[in-house]
């Protein structure tokens, strides 16, 4: 049976973890690495099995966790994150081995990995309350663990699982009240029997619980206001968790959203998925815009991850308040888009994470100002960069073209309602997926031009050297992916639909047609990225065959490389090129109101005279705006109230005695 | 539909969208060359002849190519990705014809997804020769270009939700049956938008100066500073194409009259000399903008841009409301 298989797989990447703890010196990365991706692989191949055959497969049992059991269900929606999860899982594994040759780890950092990797597949099967929060919690704790994995050698790890620890509980603690109430009500934890009971509640506890499951799913998938932790820790992990935390982690609070939203609360009403929809365009803003205003390689990724999410968020809020409307087969759109959308963005990202631990691996820093010229010294990372870089930029035919178009045929049809408010927010989605995009791809010319291109700007960046093999092949596996989907989106989609109806709760028309070509059924519009490829590729050689037959005729064949003009100079130097920053300035000048950058400029001047400086000193620093004007504050507040709370406790042994005496007391006479 | 059609349904298909091809490569030279006169004209100046674009061309063909040493393949490759994309958008949009081959994958967000392509391969080339200038370039038209993208979109969602496909052979022939559209206020808003957009996307004043070697001013200019011979000639025929399409989908999205339906000679012929006359009085109307407008200082064209976008969302809403 498909879950047996699925089992099994999990217990390989549990003995992953086990040969990361226990295994000698030399052979754990590889170990753990080798049965780790074993272990993927079957997940992955129980989970194809499932999203193909569209089959639900039980496993329960009373031992492993004690009073409740352990239940689980696998569901062609579950499947799809754990298809995504595996892939990704095996890609790390596999680049892992190479990234730790150069970095000595920890027995707990390669036993952790394995064991944060099943904590993700086990996610989207768990089916009660018991089981679904053990796993929820044990990821966060493996991934805290993994993050504080290089705290020594960088303390700004320790800030950023600070802030991870923090918000993620806060989260854990929402979803815990939220399904305790649910099931409370239902008398059962199991997720079946909370499904038949919930329409039961008043829509007041209902809306209540979603709200709280809504704090918490959306604190974990990093969506604006509750993403602070996420530029830190997905920046300051190590790449391989880095890929895994934005490519497979965040992915579980959209399903956490839908799961339970749409499955758990039936669907709810049309200002739930509005609240979701209006999340989803905040994030996806504000994500572009810090993303383009960023020069921190990886933070410029983990933004652009909120940016994503968002852009999902939209598509699942299109697709909840346009069900509650009663557009069953626009809402399957929307729901589809949002879920290939979160497909394209886990391999690309996953693959941008890798390339940039790459970077950072072989010049020792990812300030992309200090970047420069890395294509001609590690031509495979700068290329599969490349690829990935086009496709979160959504150009044809890539992968992340395909799911936006998707995303804006669902936002675009959806105006066939005739809720207005539904309209307007509608109108918001396509807003915030328009300025994205243009967002988007200025944020990753500036990443691979100003990293890649040009000349490097530092000795490091030009003494880097290409890449481990297994570090490569990691990043292809994920590369691959961003091509494929993008080419033929058509074969893949009608499997993907499956998780989307499961997703929905219930049966919903089919809103693609399969095919070569990606076309909706029952609408009007329709591309075929094979034939756009096609296309591209004979004027692509059409326009060299001239420029050859030209360059025959001309004055001399060959093009020649000369130094660059240097306005009469004979030196260009790199101080010359611009800069990451400087290629930000117009966007930071126009969002200047959103990102609210900090200037300071230093002029000292010579001594002889005041007129003529010495040193201009400017710094400019970009943070996050929201955790300065909403989190600060609240932190400051919080540190107030610990002060005054400090003062009752001294440290003396008397007073705490006293304290335990009148508390008696207290409770005496109360209950007398 | 063509998925329907016989081989020779194809055949035909293709040649039209050929024939479009051949159009728009010697017609986007002849445009800009027109523009130059006009002005020229109207400044007192006799100009030079209108096909001095394509007397451009060929002089460029006959020099040599010079690479800046720190190149790499993205600056071999940009010329001919810029001149491809655009060739592709151009030849599946109908523009002379209704049915041009994959025009049923003719989706305007394909469409703009395309000039995109265009753009940000440009701009990484100009961040490829190492140099100041190309950085600069690079640096200050995509952020024209970033904000000028979601303008264009939406102002494309407008039209878009009339119809209830963003197909652009769809979009055409709902015009071409309901006349009485031109006057739609919706429609109105999303011309200016479109036409504020399709200023900043060909690089005309008042967001950039063409002919400026200036560079405090310099946005394309800066970026394909190191372009030379027929590669440069390769970056201009893109520039003019790209400046003939989008004059063309402006005509094509608001006045498609005239357009051939099918693939009789003589009505291409006619489509085709109404294509000519209807991207003429476009660039007409844009040089008298440019004649009769400054250009803006760098950091007031978002402001313009805004506004673009502003008007392309009124537009929508004003067809939401209408309805």
């Amino acid at each position: 049976m498909t879950v047996h298989l699925y089992l099994y797989g999990l217990a390989l990447i549990l003995a992953g973890a086990l040969a990361g703890t226990l295994l000698p010196a030399r052979s754990r990365v590889s170990g753990a690495a080798l049965l780790g991706s074993i272990g993927c692989a079957m997940t992955l191949i129980a989970a194809t099995r499932t999203l193909l055959d569209g089959q639900t497969s039980v496993y329960q049992t009373s031992t492993v966790l004690p009073f409740t059991g352990v239940h689980l269900l696998l569901d062609p929606f579950g499947a799809l994150f754990i298809v995504v999860t595996a892939v990704l899982g095996i890609a790390t594994s596999l680049y892992g081995v190479g990234y730790a040759r150069k970095i000595q780890k920890s027995r707990i950092e390669t036993g952790m990995f394995p064991l944060f990797l099943a904590c993700l597949v086990l996610v989207p099967v768990a089916a009660s309350v018991v089981t679904f929060m053990v796993a929820w919690e044990l990821m966060a704790a493996t991934s805290f663990l993994l993050l504080l994995a290089e705290h020594r050698s960088r303390p700004e790890a320790r800030d950023a699982a600070q802030w991870y620890a923090a918000m993620t509980q806060f989260g854990a603690a929402a979803i815990l009240i939220g399904l305790v109430v649910l099931a409370a009500h239902a008398g059962s934890q199991s997720f079946a029997v909370i499904r038949l009971h919930a329409p039961g509640l008043s829509l007041g506890v209902r809306s209540t619980v979603f709200l709280l499951v809504l704090i918490g799913f959306a604190s974990k998938a990093g969506a604006v206001p509750l993403h602070v932790w996420l530029p830190r820790a997905h920046a300051e992990a190590a790449s391989p968790v880095s890929a895994l935390m934005s490519g497979a982690m965040v992915n579980l609070g959209i399903y956490g959203i839908i799961r339970v939203g749409n499955g758990l609360l039936g669907g709810g009403v049309l200002w739930w998925w509005l609240v979701v929809l209006a999340i989803g365009v905040a994030s996806a803003l504000y994500g572009a815009v810090q993303a383009v205003a960023s020069s921190d390689l990886k933070r410029l990724l983990a933004f652009s991850t909120i940016d994503n999410i968002g852009l999902v968020l939209i598509g699942v809020g299109a697709a909840g308040a346009l069900a509650d409307t009663g557009h069953r087969l626009l809402a399957a759109l929307a729901m589809l888009a949002a879920l290939f959308h979160l497909t394209n963005h886990a391999a690309f990202k996953g693959c941008l994470f890798l390339a940039a631990g790459s970077v950072q691996h072989a010049t020792g820093t990812r300030d992309l100002d200090h970047l420069g010229g890395l294509v001609r010294r590690m031509p495979a990372t700068a290329f599969l960069f490349g690829i990935a870089s086009l496709s979160i930029s959504a150009l044809p035919p890539f992968n992340g073209f395909a799911s936006e178009w998707l995303l804006f045929q669902g936002l675009l049809h959806g105006f066939a309602t005739k809720n207005s408010i539904t309209a307007v927010a509608l109108l918001a989605g396509v807003g915030a997926l328009a300025l994205t995009g243009g967002l988007t791809a200025a944020a990753f010319v500036k990443a691979l031009g100003i990293g890649f291109l040009g000349q490097p700007r530092t000795p490091e960046a030009s003494t880097a050297h290409e890449v481990a093999p297994s570090m490569i092949s990691g990043m292809v596996l994920l590369a691959i992916p961003c091509v494929v989907l993008g080419i033929i989106p058509g074969v893949v989609l009608p499997v993907i639909s499956r998780a989307t109806d499961v997703g929905l709760g219930g049966t919903f028309p089919r809103s693609v047609q399969s095919g070569l070509g990606l076309r909706l059924s029952g609408l009007s519009g329709m591309i075929e990225p094979v034939l756009l490829l096609l296309a591209l590729l004979s004027a692509l050689i059409l326009a060299w065959g001239v420029l050859q037959l030209v360059a025959r005729h001309s004055a001399r064949g060959q093009a020649r490389s000369v130094e660059a003009w240097g306005s009469g100079r004979a030196l260009l130097t790199p101080k010359m090129e611009y800069t990451a920053t400087s290629f930000a300035e117009p966007l930071q000048r126009v969002f200047v109101d959103v990102l609210r950058p900090s200037h300071d400029a230093e002029v000292t001047h010579v001594a002889e005279s005041r007129y003529f400086e010495h040193e201009i000193n400017y710094r400019l620093q970009i943070d996050d705006a929201i955790e300065r004007s909403w989190y600060r504050p609240l932190i400051r507040y919080v540190m107030a109230w610990g002060n005054i709370a400090r003062r009752v406790q001294n440290g003396s042994t008397h007073r705490y005695l006293a304290f335990g005496f009148i508390a008696l007391v207290v409770i005496l006479v109360v209950l007398a | 539909m063509i998925a329907s059609a016989s081989t020779s349904g194809l055949g035909a298909a293709i040649g039209a969208s050929l024939l479009q091809l051949v159009v728009v490569v010697l017609g986007g030279p002849l445009l800009m060359g027109l523009m130059v006169k006009i002005r020229a004209r109207a400044e007192g100046r006799k100009g030079p002849p209108i096909r001095q674009p394509l007397l451009d061309l060929r002089k460029l063909a006959g020099k040599e190519r010079i690479h800046s040493e720190h190149t790499s393949v993205v600056f071999v490759i940009t010329p001919l990705l810029l001149v491809a994309s655009i060739a592709v958008a151009i030849a599946i949009t109908p523009l002379v014809t209704t049915s041009p081959v994959l025009g049923r994958s003719a989706d305007l967000f394909v469409i703009v997804f395309l000039i995109l392509t265009g753009s940000v391969s440009l701009a990484l080339a100009g961040l490829d020769s190492g140099t100041a200038f190309g950085g600069m370039g690079s640096s200050r038209a995509m952020a024209i270009g970033a904000l000028a993208e979601p303008a264009l979109l939406v102002a494309m969602l407008a039209l878009s939700i009339q119809v209830r496909s963003s197909n652009l052979p769809e979009i055409v022939s709902a015009t071409l049956a309901h006349p009485d559209w031109i006057a739609n206020p919706e429609r109105l808003l999303a011309f200016v938008a479109l036409l504020i957009v399709v200023i900043a996307e060909t690089g005309r004043i008042p967001v950039d100066n063409p002919s400026t070697h200036l560079e405090l001013t310099m946005v394309h200019e800066a970026m394909i500073l190191e372009y030379s011979g027929p590669e440069l000639g390769l970056v201009m025929l893109g520039q003019a194409m790209r400046l003939g399409f989008l004059f063309a989908l402006v005509a094509d999205l608001f006045f498609p009259w005239g357009i051939a339906s099918n693939s009789n000679p003589a009505r291409l012929l006619l489509g085709i000399v109404l294509l000519g006359t209807k991207t003429t009085i476009i660039a007409t109307g844009v040089t008298l903008i440019e004649i009769s407008t400054a250009k803006l200082r760098l950091f007031r064209v978002p402001e313009l841009l805004t506004g673009g976008f502003v008007l392309a969302v009124l537009a929508v809403v004003t067809g939401l409301v209408a309805r």
